[in-house]
């Protein structure tokens, strides 16, 4: 018998370790929602399956008689927006601050005091300041986002252009290459998969914020609707969406990824 | 005899009270093929980056035909590291391509149509000529680790620099490829006629490539105090002239600092 920490599963076997717990979850709250709905039909606290199925019907097939629209995804689509925008502006910033930043002493010297502090300010205690300043619309929201994110970001890619070998960086100097060239030729392309790194590791921070934000103040969103539906204690509608928020997740992330190694395979193969 | 194309004058590099080099006085003249020995931290990579520009001396004078050296990495002086000299999100022949990019595009270090073709034409011709042909299209990665340093010198001579800095390149290859990679490095030295550094931690090397041979090694070794003294250059051999008495003379005198360093 081999030892334990030499023993792999076979593809079969990965495939059923890897969903058990999943269908283990899922038959628990079955039954737990079956025994309390036989003592009380109309307990709201764990719903039936088809109980879920008619909420999100309701809200996701069919048009709202208040303001005809379909809301589950008129929420799907706000918060997509904001999340989308909030992400990348923040990609953009972290970009050029973090390779700046990494590449140039002198602007590193000068800011990395300030972004340092900047990422230590919690983002969440600072929302009462973005509600007063930019008011209650979307662009509090995005900046939310922008605000708890891109210092990471930043921090995180100057790190990583410090990271590359400095014998990179002194051949392109020898080959000719100015401070500009040696930025668009030698660091931007191998920092470009890092973002990519960098924003699926923030992607997680972004949702909470965005979650956060549209909890407290706005009309549409998937994090308004939870919020919402929460007063009427609407299991029924919360769990499918958060179980939506979580595939959305997955989906952002899955699709950062497969970008990244269709565009990056030389950073992918040698990692 | 000819101007030196690179001279020395009491050249001293400290870092604190740590004395790296002392006293380096020497002259180069162009096309020589200089091998550089010496023990670990005997200082031998600190020249070579002043060379490079990376580093500055201390005290004296460092001279490229006459002036002073340039305080950083220009494209007269082509270089080899031992790791890391070929970029890896670039194929092999974009890797050649690069260096005229850098000068034919200043604004996005691209070339697009005519000129890539033309640039491309003349990539290719070089890395034919260090035996790339078949792999243009193939990531760093993918390449063995000599084919990567025939690479990099492609790399860094396609643009014809006058000096070219080698820092142990064959260091981290077997043997019989070591092998190649001297005819290869052999035959573009005599092709081009550029004058070659090259530091090696293999004395035999040393003495079958270059026309000239540096040891750097401690004249002063001062057990109390054994950063207080820097390294010079104690052998500076003529290769054609070589006994295998010297070469032992020489093995002997490391020996000895590598010992002393060790304790």
């Amino acid at each position: 018998m081999k030892r334990l920490l030499n023993q792999h599963p076979d593809t079969t076997q990965k495939i059923i370790l890897g969903v058990l717990p999943f269908v283990v979850l899922l038959l628990i709250y079955l039954v737990a929602s079956d025994a309390r709905l036989v003592k009380n039909p109309d307990d709201k606290l764990l719903p039936s399956i088809s109980d879920m199925g008619r909420a999100m019907e309701k809200l996701a097939l069919q048009p709202s008689k208040r303001t005809g629209e379909y809301l589950f995804w008129q929420d799907t689509g706000a918060s997509l927006t904001r999340l989308g925008l909030g992400v990348g502006i923040s990609a953009l910033i972290g970009l050029f601050f973090g390779i700046l930043n990494g590449v140039i002493p002198y602007s590193r010297i000068n800011l990395s005091p300030l972004i340092t502090v900047i990422s230590l300010i919690p983002p969440l205690a600072l929302l009462p300041i973005l509600f007063i300043v930019f008011g209650l619309g979307e662009l509090s929201k995005i900046v939310l986002i922008t605000f708890g994110i891109t210092p990471f970001i930043i921090r995180d890619l100057q790190g990583k252009v410090l990271e590359l070998p400095d014998e990179q960086l002194i051949k392109a100097q020898t080959l000719g290459a100015s401070s500009w060239l040696v930025i668009v030729r030698v660091v931007l392309p191998q920092i470009l998969p890092r973002l990519f790194e960098a924003l699926r590791l923030s992607l997680g921070a972004a949702w909470l914020f965005l979650i956060a934000a549209e909890a407290i103040a706005s009309t549409d969103g998937l994090g308004y609707r939870i919020f919402l539906v929460r007063r009427y204690l609407a299991m029924d509608i919360i769990l499918p969406y958060v179980a939506w928020i979580t595939f959305l997740a997955f989906l952002t992330d899955y699709i950062l990824r497969s970008v990244s190694v269709r565009f990056f395979p030389w950073f992918h193969s040698t990692k | 005899m000819a101007v030196a194309q690179i001279e020395a004058k009491s050249l001293w590099k400290e870092y604190g009270d740590n004395t790296v080099l002392e006293q380096v006085n020497v002259q180069v003249e162009k096309g020589e093929f200089i091998t550089i020995v010496g023990t670990s931290g005997c200082g031998k990579t600190t020249f070579l980056r002043m060379l490079l520009g990376v580093e500055q001396p201390s005290r004296g004078e460092l001279l490229l035909d006459g002036k002073a050296f340039p305080a950083e990495p220009g494209d007269d002086r082509g270089v080899v590291f031992q790791r890391y000299s070929v970029f890896p999100h670039l194929t092999v022949l974009k890797n050649t391509l690069l260096s005229e990019e850098f000068h034919q595009s200043r604004l996005l270090g691209k070339l697009f149509g005519q000129k890539k073709e033309q640039a491309e034409e003349r990539a290719k011709e070089m890395l034919e000529s260090v035996g790339l042909s078949h792999v243009l299209g193939q990531y760093p990665h993918q390449l063995s680790g000599g084919m990567q340093q025939r690479l990099a010198i492609a790399q860094a001579l396609i643009r014809k620099p006058k000096i070219l800095l080698l820092d142990e390149p064959f260091g981290a290859l077997d043997p019989g490829i070591r092998a190649d990679m001297h005819d290869l490095i052999l035959g573009l030295w005599n092709e081009t006629g550029l004058t070659i550094f090259m530091i090696t931690h293999d004395l035999r090397e040393g003495f079958y490539l270059g026309t000239r041979l540096w040891v750097f090694d401690k004249i002063r070794l001062d057990p109390q105090c054994p950063h207080c003294f820097g390294s010079t250059i104690t052998y500076d051999i003529d290769v054609g002239q070589t006994k295998g008495s010297l070469f032992q003379a020489i093995d002997h005198s490391l020996e000895d600092s590598r010992k002393f360093l060790v304790q």
